[in-house]
């Protein structure tokens, strides 16, 4: 048997292998959306479109869905728009470097949904945006209103969106801290984890 | 002064500012890919208008979904109307929300701690 379905598959035999691993990979994950590649605008309406409507079929709770949209849109606007912003001027020095290419994976199990985007950065910027992630994800919720107040008078007038309003807002939604990671690339860049977790119990806000 | 009268989008909110009828009105989501450019438009209008306003102004938000980005614009503009308000003119802002929209109903309140404009909060 396995020798005839070797020759069928004309010598792509480890290929199609490899796809039905990943096929396995991704039920066992429960991968729903995988991307790698560019993230565009139009990108983030079809994956949250996508998104939706699979939550629709399976009548997820109301305010999950909403979570999710907010993560959602805001893991992928990060890895699109600070993308083509060479200008450092206004923008937030954190954003250069990120590049607009990177992955985006939705998985879930028994309690929760899971959004994680990945992207490079420059590992100068690292220092920066670790600081920023750690003091975001050691503050409860009053202290994560306050600083989103503080942080959206401060920036309201000039930027396009600093990372750290998206930050802000993604740990305040979800009621749980960011988990992130900083794989190496080479000597001058990293590939940038994040992962956001949404519980499937609706107790909390 | 012309009114501006904006269709909603899948990413982007309806607008309608409308000094002769009265209506001063944004509704919808708001996710847009570049949200300056966005609201340049609003911008502008709202300069002109706040030069000459009507005796009374009342801005009414029906937001279901806002990316942060778009929050700081909405603050943005409610500034503005602060800015109106200080110069002596009658400004208020009517904040909607969904019945089950803790979170829209939560960034109203935010709002109104930050700018000096009265709000009226409206569930539907």
């Amino acid at each position: 048997m396995q020798e005839i379905a070797n020759q069928g598959l004309n010598g792509k035999s480890e290929y199609m292998q490899f796809v039905v691993q990943f096929h396995h990979m991704m039920l066992s994950k429960k991968i729903t959306l995988a991307y790698e590649g560019e993230v565009t605008q139009e990108i983030t309406k079809a994956f949250t479109a996508m998104t939706e409507k699979n939550l629709d079929k399976i009548e997820e709770d109301g305010k999950i869905k909403k979570k999710v949209y907010h993560v959602m849109v805001e893991c992928l606007q990060n890895i699109a728009k600070h993308a083509d912003d060479d200008s450092s001027g206004s923008s937030d020095k954190l954003e250069d470097g990120l590049s607009k290419t990177g992955i985006f994976v939705i998985g879930s199990d028994d309690k929760e949904y899971f959004i994680t985007s990945g992207n490079g950065i420059l590992n100068e910027n690292i220092p920066a945006l670790k600081a920023m992630l750690d003091s975001i994800n050691a503050l409860d919720q009053d202290a994560l209103k306050e600083l989103h107040k503080t942080k959206m008078r401060e920036t309201a007038i000039s930027s396009k969106g600093g990372a750290g309003l998206g930050f802000i807002d993604m740990v305040r939604k979800t009621g749980n801290p960011l988990e992130y990671h900083f794989e190496p690339i080479d000597g001058k860049s990293s590939f940038f984890l994040l992962k956001s977790r949404i519980s499937k119990a609706n107790s909390e806000k | 002064m012309s009114a501006l009268i904006i269709e909603m989008k899948e990413d982007t909110p309806a607008i309608h500012l409308d000094a002769a009828a009265g209506k001063f009105e944004f509704s919808g989501k708001s996710l847009p890919e570049d949200v300056s450019s966005f609201y340049a438009s609003t911008f502008g209008w709202i300069k002109d208008y706040a030069a000459a306003p009507n005796p009374t102004s009342v801005f009414v938000f029906k937001m279901t979904y806002f990316n942060t980005a778009s929050s700081k614009i909405i603050l943005d503009i409610l500034m503005r109307l602060e800015e109106m308000k200080n110069e002596g003119k009658d400004v208020s802002v009517e904040w909607h929300f969904g019945e089950d929209d803790e979170d829209m109903k939560e960034a109203g309140e935010e709002y109104s701690e930050i700018v000096e404009v009265p709000f009226k909060f409206v569930e539907y």
